[in-house]
């Protein structure tokens, strides 16, 4: 998940523009991290329970981008005349969509029924999904995985010796707008439904509030977060399509859910952040050391902060301090 | 009218904690429900109101109307809808939200924007304390101004029959007389009040009619007056012995504190 733009090749590790290219690569690699710990996190606070299918939620909504923009050509065959980058968009939204609508299923058949079981149980249960959605994607996707076509290509901008990927600036656009949308959505009726839920079940019911809808609408929210993430880590730099590796960005959002504290969407998005931009510098200012820190370091700095913190903040940055539920 | 017929509930599947308990709350009453610990107050609410899935708790026997429609086993959501509100023990408010976000999610199945309005105005007439603190975080509220909020909270959907259980408990003795000019005021607007307290003073002084409860038995009910003057009630229930001298203030005390440890 690491960026190597040719143009870092031959800068100065002291400049500038390698710190600004740092930044961004950081970012862009954050974001995604935040988009999914983000999701995670809704997940746990509105229903307690720890997915561990979400690897698997994030190659599912970038396989229906795939299939929505290549095998359906949706909306894009009613729409002959229209941009591409037009079509393209309408047809991404719609395939995450789908995915968002898979996590709403997932709890529906599978995690549903199992409320009032030990949380231990279903989180075995999300491992168990997990293997099998990948699984499935992986038959249908195969090997060499499946691309999502998208207008942009390896096209790149340049901001003084800075370069980015189109890709890139649009995806920097889609997460602040989410953002700003899941902010609004939890000062929203159900999203203040939602949060009630996440702090006291009983008492959210002793208003007349239908748990068990919140609950789906916490999958659907977090699956669709996921499969938006997965696009953006299918698509130029980081791959030419969506496969079995694609669930793996999963791996690298871990830390930033723990660093956040599990238990806040502000902390997942900050977590993010901090292990994009982390795995971003070490990958650019590690590498003279890498005889000493091994050539993958960047990969694993991520859990070496995490472990740091926790050591000092067992709960995480923005953690609340006990899981206080009765 | 609410009424509940010889209901009976069982906690998982063998715990017998109602013994066939009967009780009505007329339109526009105020009827006090009294019972020292573990006689079965909560239960007969978690009943009422649908709650008691999450405990593991089922009624095995009897049946519930609101206005004759049997509500015996419809969802707690419904049953909001209808009008029944409930204020639990403990306050239970949204701790992480803040004072307006609390009474907007007690709003919930209140979808109508004008009623919701119309509640809102009526909660901050009621509560100036809360209307003050409006965008502060529930979390961080007073004992008291959460008791505030979480009957608010109840108010938003417009209920029909708001039942409180213990909203004296631990609170001050000049709040617990707040609380009950509050409960009065809004029995006054038109509210039915069914009020679940183990402080029988209180209770029964506002009260239209009161029953006693013990070990999921009604062991009395009536005027609160007769109630009152009752030789066991004053004993048990108003910390009176039969020579009229208080109950130890200790004892009172000791108790609540344990009670807190409880919940
Ligand atoms: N979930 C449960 N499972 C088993 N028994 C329960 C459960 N909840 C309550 N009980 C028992 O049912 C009885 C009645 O409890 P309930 O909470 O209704 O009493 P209460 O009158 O509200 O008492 P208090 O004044 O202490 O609140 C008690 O003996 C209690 O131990
Ligand atoms: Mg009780």
């Amino acid at each position: 998940m690491i960026d190597t733009l040719p143009v870092l090749a031959q800068t100065d590790l002291s400049s500038l523009d390698t710190f600004l290219q740092m930044l961004v690569g950081g970012l862009a690699l954050g974001t995604i991290y935040a988009l999914l710990a983000m999701g995670f996190v809704l997940i746990f606070k509105a229903t307690q329970v720890i997915n561990f299918a979400h690897g698997a939620l994030v190659a599912i909504g970038a396989f229906f981008v795939a299939i929505v923009v290549l095998d359906f050509e949706i909306p894009g065959r009613w729409m002959p005349g229209a941009p591409e980058w037009l079509t393209w968009s309408l047809a991404a939204a719609l395939g995450v969509v789908a995915g968002g609508l898979i996590g709403l299923l997932l709890e529906r058949l599978f995690i549903r029924p199992m409320v009032g079981e030990p949380l231990f149980q279903i989180a075995i249960l999300t491992v168990g999904l997990d293997i099998v959605l990948r699984t499935i994607v992986d038959d249908i996707a195969g090997l060499d995985g499946r691309p999502l076509a998208d207008p942009w290509g390896i096209a790149t901008a340049r901001f003084g010796n800075v370069t980015i990927p189109h890709t890139q600036l649009v995806q920097f656009g889609v997460v602040l707008f989410l953002m700003i949308v899941v902010a609004l959505f939890f000062r929203s009726r159900t999203g203040i439904a939602m949060r009630a839920t996440a702090w006291d079940q009983e008492a959210a019911r002793a208003q007349g509030i239908k748990v068990g809808r919140i609950f789906g609408i916490s999958w659907f929210l977090g699956a669709l977060l996921a499969g938006v993430a997965g696009v953006f880590a299918s698509i130029f730099p980081r791959a030419a399509g969506v496969s079995s590796a694609t669930a793996f960005v999963a791996f690298g959002a871990f830390p930033a859910i723990i660093l956040g504290g599990l238990d806040s969407v502000v902390g997942a998005v900050v977590g993010g952040l901090i292990i994009g931009l982390a795995e971003s510098a070490a990958s650019i200012y590690l590498v003279q050391f890498s005889s000493v820190l091994g050539s993958g370091f960047s990969a694993i700095i991520g859990y070496v902060i995490m472990l740091l913190v926790l050591l000092i903040r067992p709960y995480g940055l923005f953690g609340t301090e006990e899981i206080r539920r009765v | 009218m609410l009424s509940v017929e010889n209901l009976e509930v069982v906690y998982n599947d063998v715990v017998l904690v109602l013994r066939g308990i009967s009780l009505e709350v007329p339109d526009g009453k105020i009827v006090a429900l009294l019972g020292g610990n573990g006689a079965g107050k909560t239960t007969t609410l978690r009943a009422i109101t649908g709650l008691l899935d999450v405990h593991e708790g089922d009624v095995t026997k009897g049946e519930i109307y609101l206005d004759g429609k049997r509500i015996t086993h419809d969802d707690p959501s419904e049953r909001v809808r209808m009008g029944i509100s409930q204020v639990m023990e403990g306050r239970r408010v949204f701790a992480e939200l803040t004072v307006e976000e609390n009474l907007r999610a007690g709003a919930y199945t209140n979808r109508n924007g004008g009623k919701v309005k119309k509640a809102h105005d009526r909660v901050m007439t009621l509560f100036p304390r809360l209307k003050e603190r409006r965008n502060a975080t529930a979390g961080y509220l007073s004992g008291g101004e959460q008791q505030m909020l979480a009957i608010g909270r109840a108010l938003m959907q417009e209920p029909r029959i708001l039942i409180l259980d213990e909203p004296s408990l631990g609170l001050a003795p000049l709040l617990v007389q707040e609380v009950r000019d509050i409960i009065v005021e809004i029995n006054a607007q038109g509210t039915a009040v069914l009020l679940i307290e183990q402080n029988a003073n209180m209770a029964l002084s506002i009260a239209h009619h009161g029953y006693i409860m013990e070990t999921g038995k009604m062991v009395m009910d009536g005027d609160p007056k007769r109630l009152l003057k009752d030789e066991d009630v004053k004993e048990f229930y108003l910390g009176l012995h039969a020579g009229g001298e208080k109950k130890s203030f200790r004892d009172v005390k000791h108790y609540k504190r344990r009670k807190r440890w409880l919940s």
